[in-house]
């Protein structure tokens, strides 16, 4: 990934009803609307009721429009930006050095 | 209190019943016959359709008329394919479905088992919303929350796959554990700041225009907005799925904007300062190229869905709210405009501009012609449904519709086998009203069989068939932009459509193209009672005009054909 691409890459957290499906609705959301999906985590909260998803989206034009076609999905709870984690979040996360 | 047995097929009738569904079109199966079982002492009149598609549009049609949530149902497998078209109809028209589908037992769901398919998977993109019940106490939320959901905000489809075991699981509740029944949730008022801005808006705007939208007609705002145009002496331009908001015959009305509208409206476009989009989402059909789409015109739009607001046009102000809120607490800002300068440039630009056809004395069978005698002839309220192509164009453009929910038609979607289910549902939801469906040659072939349903109930539904032997909108683009060249759109045979009608023991009327006087034919067949089918030959080369090129700027939309046309 280079520095131009991380720059423009946003990181999206999502708060979102845990059920099988949800996953579905919201990666198949961007596959329909030809938004960019980079990487996608999920994890279990609130005693496993809900999910934190956080996703990374580039596109800035698009993110406006990303973020309300993801808040208008009934399992989705909350949309909100993550500006205050680090842009190579996910790298990290995903061990893709050595 | 005491306990009440049930089971989830016989909990499914009964929160069904408490949602106010009293007929429910379907086909049965399988993985769906404990819901039949249960429908049996039901009070629940079920409509036997021929093909689940069909039951899918026999919903449309009551949802569409009524405004409320209709349901269909179908069995696991085949049965849930056949319902998606009608899905995602509901879907791009925002009509409010709830589909209901059976499922294998969940002992077998991911073997492959028989009519086993991923109707949930399958659904995503498709509904507003979608559940897979995988326990028989969550049809007490599923159900009334599918309801609510299908008709609350922006309305939609919604879809339920219940496996066979969830509809045999037995479940004792007391009778107060029903939960009260779902629907329509208010959404939060505008701000009296928005209003206020839009009223500033239109106070400053010399030429403002205002584009109706469906979402006029779901709101229930028709009334204010033609009062909205005559407060502020604005001409309107109407989407496919908002005709009828405005009655034709208005002052304030210029017909329908986009790919088959007129120079006059594609002018005004061009020349409005201000746009006041209600319930509308900028359709590539209506915008044509959007990017060149009412250049000189600051946006204001007002949608149910903030998500439509920037997805194609960019507005200066977005107000997110119901259109009759809107409209209503509007209307007291604004003061009368007694300037009459605008609306009369947009209504030259009109007069100048009138649909081109030959008189009727002349060609009484010209598609435009069809459309004004079918409106002289049937009466004044009857609901009109179309299938797509031609001949749904002709319908919007020549058909005085004077008020909402009289036109039903597949706008966003496009579904050629719309009509005559559609105008089946609407029978049985509006059962003192005329039902006629304009259809062509090719779609009525793609649900034919629901002629079995019509003959079923001997619903008042006219079917009057646009016959040019060919797919008409295809050979139309063929002609216009592939060089003629008639691939795939000239039908080999056609059946003779007024014998398949008696074939289903429904009147068949066949109006021959040398006819002395055809439409004296077709009023005495539109005077009988009953439902009829009625063939009326048109001439294959007849072109919907304007038409604007795919792709193209409205502005730069084809007038008549011309002999070098290629």
């Amino acid at each position: 990934m280079t520095t131009t691409a991380i720059s423009q890459a946003h990181i999206l957290d999502l708060r979102v009803r845990n059920h099988p499906g949800v996953m579905s609705h919201v990666t198949g959301l961007f596959a329909r609307r030809a938004f960019n999906l980079e990487a996608i985590l999920c994890v279990p909260i609130a005693g496993g009721d809900e999910s934190r998803m956080l996703l990374l989206v580039h596109g800035t034009p698009k993110l406006e429009q990303i973020e309300r076609q993801l808040a208008k999905l009934h399992d989705v709870l909350s949309v909100r930006q993550r500006p205050d984690l680090p842009p190579d979040y996910f790298e990290r996360l995903g061990g893709t050095e050595k | 209190m005491a306990k009440k047995t049930y089971t989830g097929a016989t909990l499914l009738t009964t929160l069904l019943e408490r949602q106010g569904i009293r007929d429910l079109p379907g086909i049965p199966g399988g993985a769906i016959l404990p819901f039949y079982d249960a429908l049996h002492t039901s009070p629940i009149r079920h409509i036997l359709a021929r093909h689940e598609q069909g039951a899918g549009f026999i919903a449309h049609g009551m949802a569409r008329v009524t405004g409320r949530a209709a349901a269909c149902v179908a069995t696991s497998g085949p049965g849930a394919t056949n319902l998606l078209t009608a899905i995602a109809d509901a879907r791009l028209d925002s009509i409010p479905l709830v589909a209901i589908t059976g499922q294998v037992p969940q002992s077998l769901i991911g073997t492959d088992a028989f009519q086993e398919v991923d109707t949930y998977g399958l659904s995503v993109p498709i509904t507003k919303h979608n559940y897979l019940v995988r326990d028989v106490r969550d049809l007490l939320t599923v159900i009334p929350e599918a309801f609510t959901i299908a008709e609350s905000g922006r309305p939609g489809p919604v879809l339920i796959d219940i496996p066979k075991d969830v509809q045999n699981a037995a479940i004792e509740i007391d009778d107060d554990e029903l939960p009260a029944p779902g629907g329509c949730r208010p959404v939060p008022p505008a701000p009296d700041a928005d209003i206020d801005a839009l009223a500033r808006m239109i106070a400053s705007a010399q030429r403002p225009l205002i584009y109706l939208g469906g979402g006029i007609i779901t709101s229930g705002a028709s009334e204010l907005a033609h009062e909205l145009a005559r407060r502020i002496a604005a001409p309107a331009v109407s989407t496919l799925n908002a005709l009828g908001a405005i009655p034709a015959g208005s002052p304030h009305l210029m017909g329908m904007l986009g790919m088959h509208g007129t120079r006059a409206t594609h002018t005004l476009l061009d020349e409005c300062d201000l746009l006041l989009a209600i319930g509308a989402r900028f359709d590539d059909r209506a915008t044509g190229k959007a990017d060149e789409f009412c250049p000189h015109a600051a946006i204001a739009h007002i949608d149910i869905d903030r998500a439509e607001f920037g997805k194609i046009k960019r507005p200066s102000l977005s107000i997110e709210a119901d259109a009759a809120d809107v409209l209503g607490r509007l209307l007291p800002r604004l003061q009368q405009n007694t300037s009459r300068a605008w609306l009369d440039r947009a209504t030259a630009l009109r007069d100048a501009h009138p649909l081109r056809h030959p008189p009727r004395e002349a060609a009484p069978l010209h598609p435009v012609n069809l459309c004004r005698f079918l409106a002289e002839t049937l009466p004044s309220d009857t609901i009109m449904t179309t299938d797509v192509g031609q001949h749904q164009m002709w319908v919007a453009q020549a058909y005085p519709f004077r008020a909402p929910r009289t036109l039903l038609t597949s706008g966003g979607l496009g579904t050629m086998g719309f009509g005559l289910p559609a105008a089946i549902g609407a029978a049985f939801a509006a059962p003192d009203r005329r039902i006629a469906c304009v259809t062509g040659d090719g779609s009525l072939l793609m649900n034919i069989q629901e002629l079995a349903v019509l003959a079923d109930f001997n619903l008042p539904v006219a079917i009057i068939i646009f016959n040019n032997a060919n797919l008409g909108l295809v050979r139309q683009q063929q002609e216009l932009f592939y060089g003629r060249r008639y691939e795939a759109s000239i039908f080999e045979t056609t059946p003779d459509f007024a014998a398949l009608a008696r074939a289903f023991g429904i009147r068949g009327h066949s109006i021959a193209a040398d006819s002395a006087d055809p439409l004296a034919e077709i009023a005495g067949a539109l005077a009988l009672p009953g439902p009829c089918v009625i063939n009326i030959p048109i001439t294959s080369d007849e072109k919907v005009f304007p038409m604007v090129p795919p792709g193209a700027a409205n502005r730069q939309s084809i007038e008549q054909a011309t002999p070098a046309a290629a």
